[in-house]
Order: C-alpha cells, then sequence, then structure tokens
C-alpha cells in the first residue's frame, strides 16, 4: 500500500484514504458548446497512458476530501511529489535527472 | 519412548512431555516440540503422501517452510479441517490427526499410481497439447476428470468456525529472520532505543544455529545465544518479538504483511484467542534476513521417500533428537552435507558412504569425516535408487561412467548447495544479480529502503554474517535518526565452513530418457520435462516456467527454481543470467483467505444502513432488499399473502386512498452560497436561475460525455439554497462528481456541498387523501393547491417537529415527501400512519414503488438507462436547457454519434396477450423467423404487473423507438416468442389529472 502526501493536509497518508481521478492538466474548455468533434475527442478521450512519468489527480476522499494533483512513475509507482489543484504543472521534478 | 528412531542424547526437545498423535488412522507417541515432521519420522514414518500427477509416494524433504512434499490434512473437528499443511512445519500437539492426502484407497496402494507407468501421457505441456478439441468434450469429459483427479488437499466442506485477527504496525526498523543475522541485526537496532519488530517463521527463533552444531557464540552454543538474545530483545520495551510469523508480502514502501500462527500448535485453542493474526506493518527501514534453502541432488528418482535434503536430516538429528535412517548414504555437491554425515556417525547412526560429484575436493569437514572412518566416494554420481515406498539402496558410478556398485542404504541426505532466499526482496521490486563465480543469484539494486544481510544476501560464513548484520542493524536505525548503539556486537568463537555447490541435473539424471530426476516434486517436473519444453521452442525461462509448470505449485520453487534454470540454460547453450529468473510473488508461503478476511465476514463484511423508520418496518414484518448498502422495505405482506398479493395490493391502495412509502434512502445534497445558482446551472441540464424559491424541478445530471448520470427532485428553498435529491445507489459519486468541479473546474464558484442524505428522514405519502392525512400534523404551511402547489417546497413543523415539506409525486398521484431531522423519523412516521389509518393507507414498499412509477413512465437512472442513454434517448429533452451556453455534457450530448437517428430509444411495450409478463433484460427483435444469431434492436428494461391498468407493462429502449409506435415487435424466449407492441410510456392517466386529484 503506497503512503500518498496529501498537499493540504501536509501529511503522508496510507493510499486507502486516497481516490484516484485520471489524469490532471485536462482543462475543461471556457467555451465548451463550441469545442470541435477534434477538440472534444483530445479533450475527453484521448489520455497520455506513459511509461514513466504522470501526472494526475487524487482525492483525499476520506481525509480532507480535497482533489489535488500528483507525480507519479508509472514503473516503480512511487510518488515523485504533490501539489494542490490549480497549480501549474511542476517544471522541475525533485530526484529526477530529465 | 517416543518412536524407535528417536536418540535420547540428541536433540534439545524434553524426553518428559510425550504427545500422541494419529497418522491415518494409527496412533503415535512423539514429544512437544516436535514438529509432524520429526515426529513420523522419529517412528520410522517416510512415507506421508503422494504426488500431483503422478501419484508417486513421497517423503520428507526437508525441516522447513520449503517442503513439496509432505503435505497432509490436519482434523481437529468436522469443520476444522485443514487440507495441504506442511508436516514440516505443522507443530505437534497432544492429540494432533492427520491424514494423507492424494491417494486411494490407501497411501501404499494407491490406484492412481498408474498415471507413474502412463508418464508418458503426461509430460511437459500435456495439459495444452491434449486437451485442445473436440472443444465440446472440454465441458464434459476433460474438465471434471481433471478437477476430480488433480489438486493435492480436499477443500473443507464446512463454514469455517475459527475467528481471526488484524493488525496494524508502525516501526523504524523491521527484521524478517530470526536467524543468527536477523538477531544480530535487531540487537544493533534495538540497542539504539528505536522501535523495532524482529519475526520469524518457526516457533523459535535461531534459524540454521537448530542444525549447525559447530557454531559458537559470545562462548555459547549458536543456539543458546539465539534463544538468550531474543529473550533480551523480548525484554525491551521498544522491541516486538513474533515468533510463529512469517513475513508473506513485501509491498510499496516498506509495507510488509506477516501472518502469525497463534493456536494452531495448541492442543485446545482456547475461544478467545484467534487462529491467525495478520500483521500490516509499515516500516521505516527493513532489514532482510531471511537466509537460504539448500537445493536437493536432480538424479534417478531423487524423490522416493528416505531421500531427504541433508541440512534437514541434521536438523532432525540435533534440534528433534531423531535420526532419520538406521544406515544413510550422502550424495552431495559440497561440503555442508559432510557435516550432516559427521553429527549423524557421533550420535550412533551408520553413514554407509558418501558419493561426492566433485573430483577432489580438500577442507576440514571432509578431513574430519574420514577420521571418523566414513568411506568417500569423490567424482561419483548416485545414478539409481532401489525401493518404491522407501529407499533401499543407492547405485553408484563414476561420474564419467563405468563400473556400478550398489550400496543399501535407508536414507539418502542430499545436497546441492545453498540458494539464497531472495524471495522478500524480488517481491520488493529488487533486482537480483547473478554472481558467475558461486552461481548464485543474490540482491542487486534495491527498490526500497531495505537491506539484505547473511545467507539471503550470499555472505558466507558466521562470522562474515555477524559483521554484516550487526553493521546493517545500526545504519538501519541510524537512517531513522537513532543515536550510536550501546551495545557490542556478537562475537563469534567457532563456526562452520560453507561452500558452493551444484546447479542442474546430476550425471545420470537421464538426459532423454524415461527416467524422472526431479526439479520439482510439488508439480512432479522432472529434468526430462526442461529440457523437452526448450525443444519444443521455449526460449524465456517465464515460459519454460508455464510449459512445464515448474516452480508453479504452491511451494513456489523454493527447491526447484535454480535447478531449473540452470537445466534450461544449459539445453539453451546460453549463460544463466541470459535465460533469466522467474519474478518471485506474494505470498512467500499459502496465506489463509481466514487471515486475509479476518473479521470481515457475514455481517461484518460490508456496513448495512438502516433508515430511521427501519424497526417500524421490521415490526410490520416487511420484507427488506439490499439496495447498496442500504436495506430497504421491499414489501409489508398481510397473512397469506405472497409477494404479489401484497404488491397489487400496495399499489391499488395508492391510487384508491393513499400509501406511506419510506424514501430516507434518497440521496441528498445541499447546495449553498451565493453561487448556488450558477452551480446548479453548470452541473445539471435544466435551467435553474430563474427557479422560484419554493419550487422545485426534476433536474437531469450528465457526465461531460452526454450521457445520463443522474437524476432527482430540486427544491429551491432559498436564492442562494438548493436542496437536491439523488438516486439511493448514486448519491456518493453524484457529490464526488460535484465537489471535483467545484474544486477543480469551477474554484471561483462561491459554493457550499453538504451530504445530508442521513441528517432528514423522508416520508412519501401519495394518494389522493394524501393532503388529509398530513394536513391535521402541519403547521405553518398552507396546505391548499395555491398554497403549495405541485412541484413546491415549504420549511414548517410537523408533529412539532421542523420539517422541508415538499409537494411531489413519483406515482402520478397528488404527493407529499415529508422531510424530517432524522432523529424524529420513525415518530412522525408513526404519527402519519395513525392518520393514514382513519383513511385506510397501506405502507407500501420498494417494489410496489417501481410498478407505481413504471405506471406513470417515470425512468430510474441505473435500470432504465444504463451509461450510454442521453436525454433525447430517455424522451427527457424537455429537461435540457436550450439557452443555455454551458453545462457538463453539452458538448458531448452533441456527438455525432449521440445525435444520429436510430438510436436506441425509451418507449413503452404491451404484450398482446396482457396476462404475459415480460423478462426484464428479454432481447427484442423485429422478425422472429430470422436466423439465429438474430438482430436485436433493443431490450426490456423495466417489466411489471400492473394491478391499477389490470394488464403487464413495460419500457424497453428500442432502436428508432418513438418512430415505431403501433408496431408489433417480437420478444423471442425460450419457451416461444412474445409478441408486442410499441407504446408511449405513460401507462395510467395519461392527462396527468390525478397529480391534482
Ligand atoms: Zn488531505
Amino acid at each position: 500500500m503506497l503512503l500518498i502526501r496529501c498537499p493540504y493536509c501536509e501529511e503522508e497518508r496510507p493510499e486507502l484514504e486516497f481516490r484516484n481521478a485520471g489524469e490532471a492538466h485536462i482543462a475543461r474548455s471556457a467555451n465548451m458548446a463550441g469545442e470541435t468533434d477534434d477538440d472534444f475527442e483530445k479533450f475527453f478521450f484521448i489520455r497520455s497512458n506513459p511509461k514513466g512519468i504522470i501526472y494526475e489527480r487524487w482525492r483525499h476522499m476520506h481525509g480532507c476530501a480535497r482533489f489535488f494533483n500528483a507525480v507519479r512513475d508509472t514503473v516503480t509507482d512511487k510518488f515523485i511529489m504533490t501539489y494542490k489543484a490549480g497549480e501549474p504543472k511542476p517544471s522541475k521534478l525533485p530526484g529526477v535527472g530529465k | 519412548m517416543s518412536g524407535a528412531f528417536r536418540i535420547p542424547s540428541a536433540g534439545r526437545l524434553s524426553q518428559a512431555k510425550t504427545a500422541r498423535f494419529s497418522f491415518d488412522g494409527q496412533s503415535y507417541a512423539g514429544i512437544e516440540g516436535d514438529t509432524l515432521a520429526s515426529a513420523l519420522l522419529a517412528n520410522g514414518v517416510h512415507l506421508v503422501g503422494r504426488s500431483f500427477k503422478y501419484h508417486r509416494p513421497r517423503g520428507i524433504l526437508s525441516a522447513g517452510a520449503e517442503e513439496p512434499n509432505a503435505l497432509v490434512e490436519i482434523k481437529r473437528d468436522a469443520a476444522r479441517k485443514t487440507p495441504n499443511v506442511r508436516a514440516t512445519v505443522q507443530e505437534l500437539y497432544d492429540g494432533l490427526d492427520a491424514q494423507s492426502q492424494n491417494r486411494w484407497p490407501s497411501l501404499s496402494f494407491d490406484v492412481g499410481a498408474v498415471n507413474d507407468i502412463a508418464s508418458p501421457l503426461f509430460s511437459a505441456g500435456f495439459y495444452y497439447k491434449t486437451f485442445m478439441w473436440p472443444k465440446a468434450a472440454w465441458k464434459s469429459l476433460y474438465e471434471p476428470k481433471i478437477r476430480a483427479a488433480a489438486g493435492l488437499g480436499v477443500s473443507p466442506d464446512k463454514p469455517d468456525p475459527d475467528h481471526y485477527s488484524s493488525r496494524y504496525a508502525h516501526c523504524d526498523v523491521l527484521v524478517l529472520g530470526g536467524g543468527a543475522a536477523g538477531i544480530a541485526a535487531a540487537l544493533a537496532a534495538a540497542e539504539t532505543g528505536v522501535r523495532v519488530i524482529l519475526a520469524d517463521e518457526q516457533a523459535e527463533f535461531g534459524g540454521s544455529l537448530r542444525f549447525e552444531s559447530g557454531a559458537k557464540i559470545d562462548g555459547q552454543d549458536g543456539f543458546a545465544w539465539a534463544q538468550a538474545a531474543v529473550a533480551k530483545l523480548a525484554a525491551m520495551d521498544n522491541v516486538r518479538v513474533l515468533s510463529r510469523t512469517t513475513a508473506f508480502g513485501y509491498y510499496a514502501q516498506n509495507f510488509v504483511g506477516l501472518v502469525e500462527r497463534v493456536s494452531d500448535h495448541l492442543k485446545t485453542p482456547g475461544r478467545d484467542l484467534a487462529r491467525e493474526r495478520l500483521w500490516q506493518v509499515r516500516a521505516k527501514r527493513v532489514v532482510l534476513a531471511s537466509g537460504a534453502i539448500e537445493r536437493h541432488m536432480v538424479f534417478a528418482d531423487n524423490d522416493r521417500p528416505g531421500i531427504m535434503l541433508a541440512g534437514a536430516a541434521r536438523t532432525y538429528l540435533n534440534h528433534y533428537g531423531v535420526a532419520v535412517g538406521k544406515n544413510v548414504g550422502v550424495y552431495t555437491a559440497n561440503d555442508s552435507a559432510y557435516a550432516a554425515a559427521i553429527d549423524l556417525k557421533k550420535a550412533g547412526v551408520n553413514v554407509a558412504a558418501i558419493v561426492d560429484l566433485r573430483d577432489n575436493p580438500t577442507g576440514p569437514v571432509i578431513d574430519e569425516a574420514r577420521a571418523l572412518g566414513i568411506e568417500i566416494n569423490f567424482g561419483r554420481a548416485v545414478i539409481r535408487v532401489g525401493g518404491k515406498l522407501r529407499v533401499s539402496s543407492m547405485t553408484v558410478q563414476p561420474k564419467n561412467g563405468g563400473g556400478e556398485r550398489t550400496i543399501p542404504v535407508d536414507a539418502i541426505l542430499m545436497s546441492a548447495g545453498w540458494t539464497p532466499s531472495v524471495h522478500l526482496f524480488s517481491q520488493s521490486r529488487g533486482k537480483v544479480a547473478f554472481n558467475d563465480e558461486t552461481k548464485r543469484f543474490v540482491p542487486g539494486t534495491y527498490a526500497q529502503d531495505c537491506v539484505s544481510v547473511g545467507a539471503c544476501n550470499g555472505t558466507d560464513g558466521l562470522s562474515a554474517t555477524l559483521d554484516e548484520a550487526y553493521a546493517a542493524g545500526a545504519n538501519a536505525a541510524k537512517d531513522t535518526g537513532a543515536k550510536t548503539a550501546k551495545g557490542t556486537k556478537p562475537k563469534v568463537d567457532a563456526s562452520e565452513s560453507w561452500s558452493r555447490g551444484m546447479l542442474g541435473a546430476a550425471p545420470g539424471a537421464g538426459a532423454d530418457t524415461t527416467v524422472k530426476a526431479f526439479v520439482d516434486f510439488q508439480n512432479d517436473v522432472t529434468a526430462k520435462d526442461i529440457r523437452q519444453a526448450v525443444h519444443e521452442g521455449m526460449r524465456s525461462i517465464e515460459h519454460v516456467k508455464r510449459f512445464t509448470t515448474n516452480g508453479m505449485a504452491t511451494d513456489q520453487g523454493k527447491t526447484s527454481n535454480m535447478h531449473g534454470l540452470a537445466i534450461a540454460a544449459e539445453t539453451l547453450g546460453k549463460p544463466i543470467p541470459e535465460v533469466g529468473l522467474t519474478t518471485f510473488r506474494a505470498p512467500y508461503t499459502p496465506v489463509t483467505f481466514g487471515a486475509i478476511v479476518s473479521h470481515a465476514r457475514g455481517p461484518l463484511f460490508d456496513p448495512t444502513r438502516k433508515t430511521a423508520i427501519h424497526p417500524w418496518a421490521e415490526a410490520q414484518g416487511a420484507v427488506f432488499e439490499d439496495v447498496g448498502q442500504w436495506k430497504r422495505a421491499w414489501y409489508f405482506p398481510r397473512a397469506g399473502e405472497d409477494m404479489h398479493a401484497a404488491v397489487d395490493r400496495e399499489c391499488v391502495a395508492v391510487r384508491k386512498t393513499a400509501g406511506l412509502f419510506d424514501a430516507s434512502t434518497l440521496g441528498k445534497i445541499e447546495v449553498v452560497g451565493p453561487d448556488a445558482a450558477k452551480f446548479m446551472e453548470l452541473l445539471y441540464t435544466n435551467p435553474w436561475e430563474k427557479l422560484e424559491p419554493g419550487r422545485c424541478r426534476y433536474g437531469i445530471m450528465l457526465r461531460e460525455d452526454g450521457f445520463i448520470y443522474d437524476d432527482g427532485v430540486v427544491g429551491r428553498l432559498a436564492p442562494d439554497r438548493f436542496h437536491v435529491t439523488t438516486t439511493t445507489g448514486g448519491a456518493p459519486r453524484v457529490m464526488n462528481h460535484m465537489e471535483d468541479y467545484l474544486q477543480t473546474e469551477f474554484p471561483h464558484l462561491n459554493v457550499w456541498l453538504t451530504s445530508i442524505t442521513e441528517q432528514w428522514a423522508v416520508i412519501a405519502v401519495q394518494g389522493p387523501k394524501s393532503r388529509d392525512i398530513i394536513a391535521p400534523l402541519v403547521e405553518g404551511i398552507d396546505m391548499s393547491d395555491a398554497g403549495l402547489p405541485h412541484m413546491s417546497v415549504r420549511e414548517g413543523k410537523i408533529c412539532g417537529v421542523p420539517t422541508r415539506l415538499f409537494r411531489m409525486s413519483f406515482t402520478g398521484e397528488r404527493g407529499f415527501e415529508v422531510n424530517v431531522p432524522a432523529d424524529y423519523g420513525q415518530a412522525v412516521w408513526e404519527a402519519l400512519w395513525a392518520e393514514g389509518q382513519k383513511h385506510g393507507a397501506a405502507a407500501y414498499g420498494t417494489e410496489a414503488m417501481h410498478v407505481l412509477r413504471a405506471e406513470k413512465g417515470y425512468i430510474i437512472v441505473g435500470q432504465d438507462t444504463d451509461g450510454t442513454v442521453t436525454p433525447n434517448d430517455a424522451g427527457l429533452d424537455w429537461a435540457v436547457g436550450k439557452k443555455k451556453a454551458d453545462f457538463v455534457g453539452i458538448r458531448g450530448m452533441a456527438r455525432p454519434d449521440l445525435v444520429a437517428k436510430g438510436r436506441k430509444q425509451l418507449v413503452g411495450i404491451k404484450t398482446r396477450d396482457p396476462k404475459v409478463v415480460l423478462e426484464e433484460g428479454a432481447q427484442i427483435v423485429e422478425d422472429p423467423k430470422q436466423a439465429i444469431p438474430m438482430k436485436m434492436i433493443g431490450h426490456v428494461t423495466s417489466s411489471y404487473w400492473s394491478e391499477n391498468c389490470g394488464r403487464s407493462i413495460a419500457l424497453a429502449l428500442v432502436a428508432g423507438g418513438r418512430d415505431r409506435m403501433g408496431d408489433t415487435l417480437y420478444v423471442p424466449m425460450p419457451n416461444g416468442v412474445i409478441e408486442v407492441e410499441v407504446t408511449g410510456m405513460v401507462f395510467f392517466d395519461e392527462t396527468g389529472g390525478r397529480l391534482n386529484g
């Protein structure tokens, strides 16, 4: 069972308290009704599914109930960092060379 | 005397403490502290089981958890029968009752052994090749036969009466393995004051010190030192010592699962004792001290009872005081078997000969064996053995061929060397590295905060082991923030020498002959099978493993993996690391379901949610149904009524007078704040800004893809306050969905969401007399149609308690939903019930509720929709705000496929024969005479007998359904085709006049 740091509670808590909520940084268009079919396809259906670093959303379901973002390595499952919802994609990741 | 093979001067058990036990109905004497295996061996019993595939007679191979052969059933009573218990692990208690497995009619004469003669049929890949076709034969013939013949033990057929417990624990340093290395590491860590857990799978700590008679630490015999050290650890406040505890799984971030066997070793386990305890430990650092496992020699008929690992024979002698034979032979490719021969010889057992594959090894143990007068044969192999139910001789030949010689023996002790136990390290996702010099896989790259010490790290020699382990323990403690240790490192005064051995098949193992030289005893895999797998094209060890099933039994190949790998590598002509090692997976040894499930079974499996009115319904004799975690009153049968009679009566009563219904399980969410209406506009398809406070609206929630996600009536209590209802099952996900958008997409909106499902009890009062029932109890609300019109809500009092009184209807009748604080739910219900009785009202359950709403064509999300239904498909276009610029699902709803012609649409269905009630889920076709497979154009989503309509009614999703009004369609069923007519969805009171009736 993974330990996940909630950026709101500022504590590492067991995975059981959290729920994954899919890939992060996929913005909903401010003009949703006007989106083209292609744009909607990209927004709704297409996900990066990388081998390696993924940016994803989690919710501290059985804690503060906040949604936040996390950077995780899909190969090792390791959480590299977590940050609050609405904050930009981190430009530098701790402990990652590239 | 506890067995003819007991040597009173040897071992550590107290001869005075006799324990009687039975094996296959025969009574024997053992000693407390014995395992079942040592007690059987003390009585000269080697034959303990039959093998999995060939039903070959099998004996005891090992003295520990790696045992592949000696699997028995332990029976305490009719319900407490445990199959596949390793006799080498099961501790003896007085009265223990064990049975051998996989044999019929008896262990010594087993009919299934015909498989051994017919073995060419059962070679590698046998299942894949033999049972390919005809396909039909698989179900009727192959599978039942294979299932009957396969498997070792028989599952218990009664519920498990024992209880199991579960604990979470945290520590700084978790030490897994309580041999010399683990104890030294634990001492070093514990002396710094950090929190330490030390666990070992055996009843007593000491690991290989149990048999290493030559080890001396701090001036004491090695085993005695271990006991003293563990006693010291156990007395420390910062240390938890767990014996009989197996670390079975190493998970992410140093999360380790352990199972403690609490009472399986007790004669009479107290009712208050759990059988097993699951420990889920989170450790800052883990020290792996899991030791090494001895490998057997791979030679012809190496599975005959009496042939066992040399270290095991030594354990039986030095710990249990049991000689495994009176005239033993030794077959080895390394030094450690010599020590077994020496110990046995010194204890008075005749050692017929040592056969050593090596050409001219030298060393102190060899000198000592020679000095004791033991015959030693270098450069020779055991090519054959005599005896079936017990080994009787070994035939020896120079390894490169030459004259044979047969030596009578009653046991053969073998050792091909020791395999480091890297299972837990590998489970931690560490990568093993092959040491070409010692031919061992040892921990290479670590993935977690752990360290391996001692034999599992490939460290040879007691002195080096203790140095390494003590330093590792101290370092692990330091990493968690500890100060320097105050203790002193244990000092090794004497130790034994270890040397490497061999991997793979020994000469004469019959490369491509019919000879059976077993690699994997538990799955009956021979050297020949592995070679054959390579010849048939398997290249990777993962393929060889699956094709031969080598290492796939419950022992997970603890003794066989390395041999299997070496034989495959040799046949492929590749170095071992290039062929690769299979992945080790949890559990290390089998874990009972009981330990994993613990208390989470029966009523504790899942929480049960009951409404405030539940006790009343129970007292009325309601039948309940499960809806998610809720118990809901399904129907209220009166004397002599079956379900149909009760539901018919309830449905008629609601439309004739009135009915009371417990709707408390409806999800309820309060949406509050200055931007509440804006938020509602975005989350629901409907317009909300203009909804007057005090009015209600039926709302539809979509997912972004445009499909219906949930629905419910929403009341606006104030400009900034909405009382939202959801489906019973949908409440948590709707709340999650709302929170998600509020927190991440629309965080600019000033809104608070609160789940109020359990705060309000909801009593639906529906029917022409509903107002007459409610009105006398209400204060402060104008109950007239003008004061409280259909689809409105008022706050006031009922029976003197606060209420949110909704005028709404899920039946099509004049209706109310009385919300009161849950604590008053039952009292208000009883007051309403008393009023209702004056008018002849009935209580109705969820079944009647379903029928009544279907009579009106009201949908149930999740029953009439399935996640692929749009509002238009469901005929709910009217509920989508056409002028809205945005809401969740607005774009998804407009996708080409979702607006295309011919989509399945929700319609009503009437059977031509009004008495026929369709099955929900039944498929609908246009032409029943078409060839199979028919083109299915839809399916029935809801179907009931409607007593109010005097006929059956149904709802269905049908392709282009709304264009088929009046058409005849067909529902083919096993008993014939049912003719149906497509209709509108409203079956009762089409004009809706009864809402104000
Ligand atoms: Zn939190």
